[in-house]
């Protein structure tokens, strides 16, 4: 059953072709990469998604509810989670507290002012937020400020940030980008464990290994349009993607 | 833990309050102990705290507080005049008006952010200020400014039959009149019930939020939290202290006047709080205090009480030290605050506490920098004191 379903998707900027009617559907519990050239469309396809751009035309819906014309906020209640290229985290709180925020936004919705209640004496978010972090591993760097954490622990704690919500569709841009090959293993491996919840992942990425290693089906964009779709070792022997994306290397 | 960091709250609000209270005893050896002077830490506390909410908690830097403190004075001035010379309901008008206000000006202002934010609610502020110089004078009585008169009907005191005597009535608490030492310790109690609500919000799930909008604003959306809300109420919320403090003004000197909304009002608050550190629960109102004793005490100096000051050093050094000191103290005291407020800005960012808890660190021997990167608490960084 596809849970997130794009039809006819289309975007100019100043009459440059960003997306020209693109169609995807996303099976749930599957995990879908997006894969392209520079400049093929797959980041400003994900900011369709999240409604941070305004498509021209074409739908986008999610478990049969439309994400286009709501704001962020509405579709993250809805149960869509967002994954940045780099960690979108809360720089100045500590590690624990980064997860606690999302988990008081699953409890209390888009809106609730609670000023007046000690936040140390909400032992169910405390409690859940701890739970997430023990599962990526970063319990013991609770109290830690996460500016101060690695690259790599800062990508795991904005994993937790996100599913801490218990979302029915991650979507990861570019995961790995910028990190070492250990810790681009270390992010397959929670994304693999994360796999396990049975959460649906969109996975925008122009590692190969990082692809081919997680995903069940991959989309393939090429100036704004895909060109193929298919299981990973159908689209490693496509040659019109090795033409237009791999450039026949692989 | 969470008995304990409410324990250490409580201890923290029980010495506040006590170190309040003391102030006529303990700032006497300073000279800063008269009834005035008093008032103005406690009101300006009360601002400065107000303030922080919006600023230290968000991270949006209104330069247009001024026009709640102005609404909330113009608002008790109306209660005095039409209810009762009685400052509670003076006091509950003027920071309703000044919240009503604020949830206007705020709702506009907070559409934008940053620099354009700031200029909107300097706009806002200045259009107050004017107004109430020209179009709103049947309300404002303009230059003169808003004063009682014996005419006033004051319903409430003519219904319960309270006498005024003769002259102009004072200012009261059921009877007690809020000039001199009583109008401080009413003044005192309000900072101290202010202060506890602040550190209320401060350790509540809204201040947690709070603090991660000044954070990261576009994180908080893509989390699910529709964050214009949460800096309204933190707006309307600090419009209000400010309506209050603007409202104890006029109930320790019953005069409501327009400057009060000026943008060197909107100024001095931002001053106040960079200088006793932003997203601190005391540094805004410490920086309160030290630029109220610097207006009072420095300004009050001159040439001659230099002079009698080294009286005591042989002569070419005592007239060294008065040419060199005096530019920095009576009219010139704004030098000396300008030059603390760049020095502070300078060497530490976050304002006196910063320097505080450097201070305490090193004493108790502890790691320079190794420990700033820990929270205070496992898990949680608490609101700073």
């Amino acid at each position: 059953m596809s849970i997130l379903k794009i039809e006819g998707i289309h975007k100019n900027f100043a009459g440059l072709t960003a997306l020209n009617e693109v169609n995807l559907e996303v099976q749930e519990g599957s995990v879908h990469a997006i894969i392209g050239p520079n400049g093929a469309g797959k980041s400003t396809l994900l900011n369709c998604l999240v409604g941070r751009i305004a498509p021209d035309a074409g739908t986008a819906t999610f478990a049969g509810r439309s994400l286009l014309g709501i704001k962020p906020h509405e579709i993250s209640q809805a149960g869509v989670a967002r994954v940045f290229q780099t960690p979108e985290i809360f720089g100045d709180l500590t590690v624990f507290e980064n997860v606690m925020i999302p988990a008081l936004a699953k409890r209390d919705g888009d809106f609730r002012l609670n000023a007046w209640r000690r936040m140390d004496s909400q032992s169910d978010i405390r409690d859940h937020a701890a739970e997430i972090l023990r599962d990526v591993d970063l319990l013991s760097r609770g109290g830690v400020v996460a500016n101060s954490l690695s690259r790599g622990d800062k990508r795991r704690l904005e994993l937790a940030m996100c599913l801490v919500q218990d979302p029915r569709l991650l979507l990861l841009d570019e995961p790995t980008a910028g990190m070492s090959r250990a810790d681009t293993n270390n992010t397959i491996d929670l994304l693999k464990q994360i796999g396990e919840r049975g959460i649906t992942k969109v996975i925008i990425e122009h590692d190969m290994h990082v692809v081919f290693s997680l995903a069940h089906r991959v989309s393939v964009l090429a100036q704004g349009t895909v060109i193929a779709e298919g299981t990973p070792d159908e689209i490693k022997g496509n040659p019109v993607v090795q033409e237009a994306y791999l450039g026949g290397a692989h | 833990m969470t008995t304990d960091s409410a324990r250490k709250d409580w201890m923290l609000a029980g010495g506040f309050a006590l170190a309040i209270l003391t102030m006529p005893v303990w700032l006497t050896p300073i000279g800063a102990s008269y009834p005035d002077l008093l008032q103005k830490f406690a009101i300006f506390g009360i601002f400065a705290v107000g303030f922080n909410i919006l600023f230290g908690l968000t991270g949006y830097l209104s330069f247009g507080h001024a026009a709640f403190l102005g609404a909330g004075s113009y608002a008790a001035m109306w209660a005095f005049k039409a209810l009762s010379m009685n400052v509670l309901p003076a006091v509950l008008f003027g920071v309703l008006v000044a919240g009503l206000f604020a949830l206007v000006i705020g709702f506009i202002s907070l559409r934008r952010s940053g620099i354009y934010f700031s200029i909107l609610t300097l706009a806002f502020a200045q259009m107050s200020y004017n107004l109430a110089y020209s179009v709103l004078t049947p309300i404002t009585n303009g230059e003169t400014g808003l004063q009682l008169s014996r005419s006033d009907p004051r319903i409430l005191d003519s219904l319960f039959g309270t006498e005024t005597g003769a002259g102009l009535p004072s200012t009261n608490l059921f009877g007690v009149e809020m000039s001199g030492y009583p109008g401080f310790y009413f003044c005192a109690v309000m900072l101290i019930l202010c202060f506890v609500i602040s550190m209320r919000i401060f350790r509540s799930p809204f201040g947690m939020k709070l603090r991660a909008i000044k954070s990261n604003q576009n994180r908080m959306n893509y989390l699910g939290f529709n964050t214009g809300p949460y800096t309204l109420a933190a707006f309307v919320i600090s419009g209000m202290y400010a309506g209050l403090a603007g409202a104890l003004m006029v109930a320790t000197d019953p005069l409501a006047g327009a400057e009060r909304m000026q943008w060197t009002a909107s100024g001095e608050v931002v001053l106040m709080t960079i200088l006793g550190g932003a997203g601190t629960l005391v540094g805004p109102i410490l920086g309160a205090c030290i630029i109220k004793y610097c207006e009072n005490i420095f300004s009050a100096f001159n040439e001659r009480m230099l002079s009698n000051a080294f009286s005591l050093l042989p002569d070419p050094v005592q007239h060294f030290l008065v040419v060199v000191i005096n530019p920095f103290v009576g009219e010139g005291w704004h030098l000396t605050l300008g030059l603390v407020f760049v020095l502070i800005v300078i060497f530490l960012p976050g304002g006196l506490m910063e320097g505080i808890r450097r201070l305490s660190r090193i004493r108790l021997g502890g790691p320079g920098g190794g420990a700033k990167d820990k929270a205070p608490l496992p898990g949680m960084a608490e609101a700073r004191t």
